[in-house]
């Protein structure tokens, strides 16, 4: 009996959550959507249906330019999770974008030992087939 | 001084042993420390009209699942869950649930059987999105428990030039209490910890870094475990067997991530000023400091946004050996030995109720002879993203 080997993949968030549903339909045409509001101009991320500035807000979408900066990372050198065990060592990051959003991704094509606090980044897709994986490189 | 004595901690039990092998359940262990801690103070079962309990075995319906198993009818059930905080949260709302009269025997149960699970909480990676939207956004990044913690100690290197060897401080202190502790140094032998012994500054930093820049010896433990606390009003522990502990501040808050935000600073900043202005003291009196201590970097951080130094200080202020239970300059830290080095199950904030609540009755393996002042800070979720604090203050008789 042969075994059939499944190919460990990244874990993907599910595209119909409710409040996080449109950012990922964004991502099928590498667009960065992320909220602000039109009262009180509270710049929303991540995404929700209502304002936490104010009570009433009308929230409106835009699109980030991608450029962003290293606010903190680690090295990840243990994983025991089938497709990151595969990958340390690895730079895992809050990343701050231009715009104001705060996003926990990963910075890539730079070893990761060479990632630093306040590294100017740009907005690299890891393509998927239902949406894609906002990751980050040097610029 | 308007110090109110409205609830005291008159009872304590920690589950001895970490390993326990699959032979009995968190729900078994709950409550044979429920009755343990019961006995401790003299008190029965039957005594009991609060219950509070977090933590694994009670399912979907836990406050109900307890009552039933313990055989109790309980005029309050509190089943908050905010992790390792959880217990701190807790003893804040018995002793609100006791002054306004609703219950006058509160009874603090946890167990876990996380180690024999083979729970791999701080390496686990992250699993698939969720229907949490945070959550949903977070998953595919790959952060594993120890990262998210590691980034605190990155950008608090970054913004305030701490180091690696100042972080060491906490491990040393830790197990420097632990190995006068026989259930911490059985815990280290039954987790098959390599070389128990005291630590130096040089063990901590040479070990295998984890995820940058926190080492091996900078990581808790992942231990089975269980314990009990029976907090009650002051008519009923002036008639318990042991001296009362008194609860005279508490403070509870939350952090999350916010855009622009600092993760170098906690939810202790919020819930440390409401329960030190509560019972009328400050950080520079505790004579004790059980601050949980899932990494290294937590209590770090923790000291510095509950008020014992200025936030960026920390490093320097925790050199020299200082939080050890025989020097001064500092409260004794960890005094059991901590996460680190004794116990964590999980969500260790009971054991920080229960190893203060010892030393303010003399009762410690690294007792401090005058201690009559303890904090207790609870941190539950992730201090470099979410996380809930609860901080309780407390008082010998």
């Amino acid at each position: 009996m042969s075994e059939v080997k499944k190919v460990a993949t990244r874990p993907l968030p599910k595209a119909e959550e409710f409040d996080t549903k449109e950012f990922w339909a964004g991502t099928k045409d590498k667009e960065f959507r992320y909220q602000q509001c039109t009262d009180c101009n509270k710049v929303i991320f991540y995404p929700r249906r209502h304002c936490t500035g104010c009570t009433n807000g009308k929230l409106e979408w835009k699109v980030a330019s991608g450029d962003a900066t290293v606010y903190s990372y680690s090295v990840v050198r243990q994983s025991y999770h089938p497709f990151f065990r595969n990958l340390v060592p690895y730079a895992v990051a809050w990343i701050d974008l231009d715009e104001g959003p705060r996003i926990l991704s990963n910075v890539i094509k730079v070893a990761a030992e060479d990632v630093e606090i306040g590294m100017k980044l740009k907005l690299e897709w890891e393509e998927h087939e239902e949406l894609n994986i906002p990751l980050f490189s040097p610029r | 001084m308007s110090q109110k004595r409205d609830a005291a901690i008159v009872g304590i039990h920690e589950y001895p042993s970490r390993d326990v092998e699959g032979e009995i359940s968190p729900l078994q262990m709950k409550a044979e420390c429920a009755a343990r801690a019961l006995e401790d103070a003299g008190l029965t079962w039957a005594d009991v009209d609060g219950i509070y309990d977090a933590g694994d075995g009670g399912g979907a319906m836990n406050g109900l699942t307890i009552a039933e198993y313990f055989g109790l009818k309980p005029t309050v059930i509190n089943t908050t869950g905010v992790g390792g905080s959880s217990y701190e949260f807790h003893a804040a709302q018995a002793k609100r649930d006791i002054a306004a009269g609703k219950c006058k025997v509160a009874l603090l149960t946890y167990g876990s059987t996380a180690h024999s699970n083979a729970r791999a909480i701080g390496v686990g990676g992250r699993g698939a999105g969720s229907m949490h939207p945070a959550e949903n956004m977070d998953a595919f990044a790959g952060q594993t428990l120890i990262a998210n913690y590691a980034m605190v100690a990155k950008r608090h290197m970054f913004e305030y030039g701490t180091t690696s060897q100042q972080l060491a401080e906490i491990s040393t202190a830790t197990r420097y209490h632990a190995m006068r502790n026989p259930e911490a140094v059985q815990a280290m032998e039954d987790l098959e910890f390599l070389d128990i012994r005291e630590t130096t500054i040089d063990d901590v930093v040479n070990s295998r870094m984890i995820a940058d820049p926190l080492h091996l010896l900078e990581c808790c433990m992942i231990s089975d475990g269980g314990g009990a606390v029976v907090i009650a009003s002051p008519e009923v522990a002036r008639n318990c067997k042991k001296p009362p502990v008194w609860i005279l501040g508490s403070g509870e808050a939350t952090k999350y991530p916010e855009n622009g935000g600092d993760i170098t600073t906690s939810a202790a900043a919020q819930s440390g000023p409401i329960a030190f202005a509560e019972a009328g003291v400050t950080a520079a009196e505790m004579d004790i400091a059980m601050i949980y201590d899932s990494f290294s970097i937590t209590v770090l951080a923790l000291l510095e946004d509950l008020g014992f130094c200025k936030k960026g200080e920390g490093g320097a202020w925790v050199e020299g050996g200082k939080l050890r239970f025989d020097q001064s300059g500092g409260p004794a830290l960890n005094t059991d030995g901590g996460g680190l080095s004794s116990n964590h199950p999980g969500m260790r904030g009971i054991f920080l109720l229960i190893e203060a609540a010892r030393q303010l009755r003399g009762e410690s393996t690294s007792q401090v002879a005058t201690a009559k002042l303890a904090v207790a800070h609870g941190n539950g979720g992730m201090l470099g993203s979410r996380h809930a604090a609860g901080t309780i203050i407390l008082g010998a008789d």
